[in-house]
């Protein structure tokens, strides 16, 4: 053993080569067959990238440490079925970058929130959380409702995310700004060319102040109220490709 | 054939500045030319930073000749030190605030800046890489000229390691504050900050390898093995896990290269070896040469440190998949990850006993030296929660024990009862030895602090044990016709008690970082040690000791 040892204790390289070979193998075996394995690849049937203005909320909820105490991922336990919606599919976060599970339900789980809560609810919650949930924890953020939304980068958040494989087309970059506004613009023109580019995206004024310019409050809520939305469970089958 | 000294050290110093003013030129780029107020803020910062070590370099000189060859480079080891001890206490106190927050929401304030949401990442973060990450990079450029008798490698980068360090710190931390991350637990900095760390990761590794090249000792000291381990593990990690494409090469935001269950495989796979090789491996180099050293014994076994080395770097890199057990990651890598969890426990276990065994001989030191028992309970806490860990790794108990306080408990009996006190013991040794002074101010103010802390510990892994196994039975209660029995907020609810004695828990161990901040400060500043003829003889710096001291033999 001491014998065969010493070229380690003797040759910090062929120690550092040892470190790096030893360490690598249990990386390589479980990260690299997730790029090709079926069940973490497949596409479901309603999955689409983010709308603007929910890419945008999506950011806020990002920036605001919203994952600390929110999960994003419902286990396929009964209990969790029960309580949260269907158990999270892979496809469901395949346009996450980064991804959203979250390690920590200090708040419940967020997967399935969309079309649970009216969107007053929202706001008054995001508000006063202890004025609508007497017992929460949650800190309030009704600075949110305050700030009015900087679209400014939105192209060339879109653009970033198609270089990572979100495919937004050329269409959908161009019209960034215009969606961004159009979402919070129902019965416009605009808002009708966001349900066509993003299906079963919401068009409405989310934070209850129609004559008023986005909010960050509009954004986050937007991005809330579809959570979960997109995959249409009635008709998914979970025997089906998705082999768990 | 060798550049005379004097040449080399002209060398470094032009180098010095240069990078210096190179990177002065990169702040004044993003504070005028910045697309947000984050990379504004972060290059306004950084071209002062830069300007300041600049001007530090250009007044400083180095003497050259024999002399500047001669004795130990422990003036970054010093720094890094001082930086340990204020960012530790500065990390508790945040843990602290979120605690009570948690405990009683009116303390979020309702503000971006003050919210949880904020503030938890700059708890984890300055607990884990300012105050664990400087008394690493410490403890290490301290351990490996020791044990390989050799000054350190460099003039001016062991000093670009340390102060690069603390910057990397200062952005992380004000970016989380201004919102700006990437929400991947643990490696939440920006993409310029992990950039920025990897050039002084990348600098920290060659120094430390440098210095093992300048070995006078034919053997790498098992202590070394395992800091190598863990600075190019690091690496590896940090790297892959932030992979990420920006917005704008002028803006602050940038996207994740994996999404979905690749970026959760990624980012678990580096967040449970934060655990794995930050926290543990890098401490576990602070064990094998500060426990021999204090209690003046060998290491109990030279195998088992072979055994424990290899085993340990090699099960802790599969054991990521835990957290993502009932997820949509596919079963075979949760059962893998599951497996290997649970073989860990042996290789752990074996470097506590090897940690344990080494006071052969010495146990009476547990009664008489306080910083003794500070590194010895740590090894038992790290026995502990590496038996916790891969039980709650067991897919039956992580149903139950997963998104709960449970997980928060078992992380803070590691951080608090082994990397904190680990840390604590190692700095009570290093002070002295560093400042050569005779001894600590006060040995006896180590007693209070090892007693506070230890049962503010308790309180805190006790009181998340209740609440994070009550959460977890009352969300999968039923009630008798078979509909689940509690509310969301219900649960919530009835955590209230055990926050507060949480929060409370939190607040002994952070009362017990502030005796130490005092205790250090004072020693640092010469002030006659109060009790002297109760402190023994390694307490003193190897230059004061009467007769020649053993050293840890292999």
């Amino acid at each position: 053993m001491k014998l065969s040892h010493a070229i380690f204790e003797k040759n910090s390289l062929v120690l550092l080569i040892g470190i790096l070979i030893v360490v690598s193998i249990g990386g390589l075996v479980e990260i690299a067959p997730l790029f090709f394995l079926g069940s973490t690849i497949e596409k479901v049937q309603g999955m689409r990238p983010y709308a603007p203005l929910e890419l945008v909320g999506r950011n806020i909820y990002i920036r605001e440490g919203c994952y600390n105490c929110h999960s994003q991922m419902i286990r396929s336990l009964r209990d969790e079925v029960e309580r949260y919606g269907h158990y999270s599919l892979a496809a469901e976060s395949m346009y996450d970058h980064p991804f959203q599970w979250g390690s920590k339900r200090t708040g419940p789980d967020l997967a399935r929130v969309g079309g649970k809560y009216s969107d007053a609810w929202h706001v008054d919650h995001l508000k006063h959380p202890r004025e609508v949930v007497p017992g929460s924890v949650m800190p309030g953020y009704p600075f949110l409702a305050e700030r009015k939304l900087d679209a400014s980068a939105i192209a060339a958040d879109m653009k970033a995310l198609r270089l990572v494989g979100v495919p937004y087309t050329d269409e959908m970059i161009e019209n960034a700004v215009a969606d961004l506004n159009g979402q919070v613009s129902p019965d416009s023109k605009a808002g009708k060319a966001v349900l066509a580019r993003y299906p079963k995206a919401q068009v409405r004024k989310f934070d209850g102040k129609a004559d008023e310019a986005a909010t960050e409050m509009d954004a986050l809520i937007a991005y809330l109220q579809m959570l979960g939305t997109l995959v249409d469970f009635t008709t998914f089958d979970a025997a089906g490709p998705n082999l768990r | 054939m060798r550049a005379t000294s004097e040449e080399v050290i002209a060398l470094s110093g032009g180098a010095a500045v240069l990078v210096a003013a190179g990177c002065a030129a990169l702040g004044a780029v993003y504070w005028l030319a910045g697309l947000d107020e984050v990379i504004r803020f972060h290059g306004a910062l950084f071209l002062v930073a830069s300007i300041g070590a600049g001007l530090y370099v250009m007044s400083h000189p180095r003497p050259g000749g024999a002399g500047e060859q001669k004795g130990y480079m422990d003036g970054p080891v010093k720094f890094a030190t001082i930086a340990a001890v204020v960012w530790g206490v500065v990390g508790f106190l945040v843990g602290v605030i979120i605690a009570w927050q948690l405990a009683f929401p009116a303390l979020n304030f309702d503000l971006p800046w003050t919210n949880f949401g904020r503030l938890r990442p700059l708890h984890t973060s300055a607990v884990i890489f300012a105050f664990g990450g400087n008394v690493l990079i410490a403890t290490s450029l301290y351990v490996v000229q020791r044990t390989c008798r050799a000054r350190l490698a460099g003039y001016w980068a062991p000093w670009f390691v340390v102060y690069g360090y603390q910057i990397f710190i200062v952005l992380a931390a004000t970016g989380y504050l201004l919102g700006s991350t990437q929400s991947k637990e643990y490696a939440e900095p920006e993409w310029y900050v992990d950039l920025w760390l990897t050039a002084v990761w990348v600098c920290y590794l060659l120094v430390f390898l440098g210095t093992i090249w300048k070995r006078k000792e034919p053997h790498i000291y098992v202590a070394n093995w395992f800091y190598l381990a863990f600075i190019v593990t690091i690496a590896l990690l940090h790297i892959v896990n932030n992979l990420a494409v920006p917005a704008s090469l002028l803006g602050s935001k940038s996207y994740s290269l994996f999404a979905g269950v690749q970026d959760a495989m990624t980012q678990w796979w580096y967040g449970h070896n934060a655990v794995g090789f930050f926290l543990t491996a890098g401490f576990l180099g602070i064990m094998y040469y500060f426990i021999p050293k204090r209690v003046e014994r060998p290491v109990y076994s030279y195998r088992l440190s072979i055994i424990h080395f290899w085993s340990l770097i090699f099960l802790y890199i599969w054991a990521g998949p835990h957290h993502l057990h009932y997820t949509a990651l596919p079963d075979w890598a949760q059962t893998l990850g599951m497996t290997f969890s649970i073989m860990l426990w042996m290789p752990s276990w074996g470097g506590m006993i090897n940690g344990l065994m080494t006071l052969s001989g010495a146990w009476d030191r547990l009664r008489t030296d306080p910083v003794v028992r500070l590194l010895v309970v740590s090894v038992a806490f790290y026995g502990m929660s590496t038996f916790e860990g891969p039980l709650m790794s067991i897919k039956a108990v992580n149903s139950l024990s997963h998104y709960t306080d449970w997980t928060i408990g078992h992380v803070h009996s590691g951080a608090l009862g082994w990397v904190g006190m680990v840390s604590f013991g190692a700095i009570y040794c290093l002070v002295p030895w560093l400042w050569k002074r005779q001894g600590l101010y006060s040995l006896r103010l180590v007693e209070w602090h090892f007693w506070i802390a230890t049962i503010g510990i308790v309180l805190y892994i006790t009181s998340m044990w209740v609440s994070g196994i009550m959460q977890g039975l009352m969300w999968r209660a039923y009630d008798h016709l078979g509909f689940l029995t509690y509310s969301f907020v219900e649960t919530v609810e009835a955590m209230h008690w055990p926050y507060i004695i949480r929060a409370t828990g939190g607040t002994m161990f952070l009362a017990g970082s502030l005796l130490m901040a005092w205790n250090v400060w004072k020693t640092v500043r010469g002030d006659a040690p109060v009790d002297i003829k109760d402190q023994p003889r390694v307490a003193a710096a190897p230059e004061l000791r009467g007769a020649p001291l053993a050293s840890p033999a292999e």
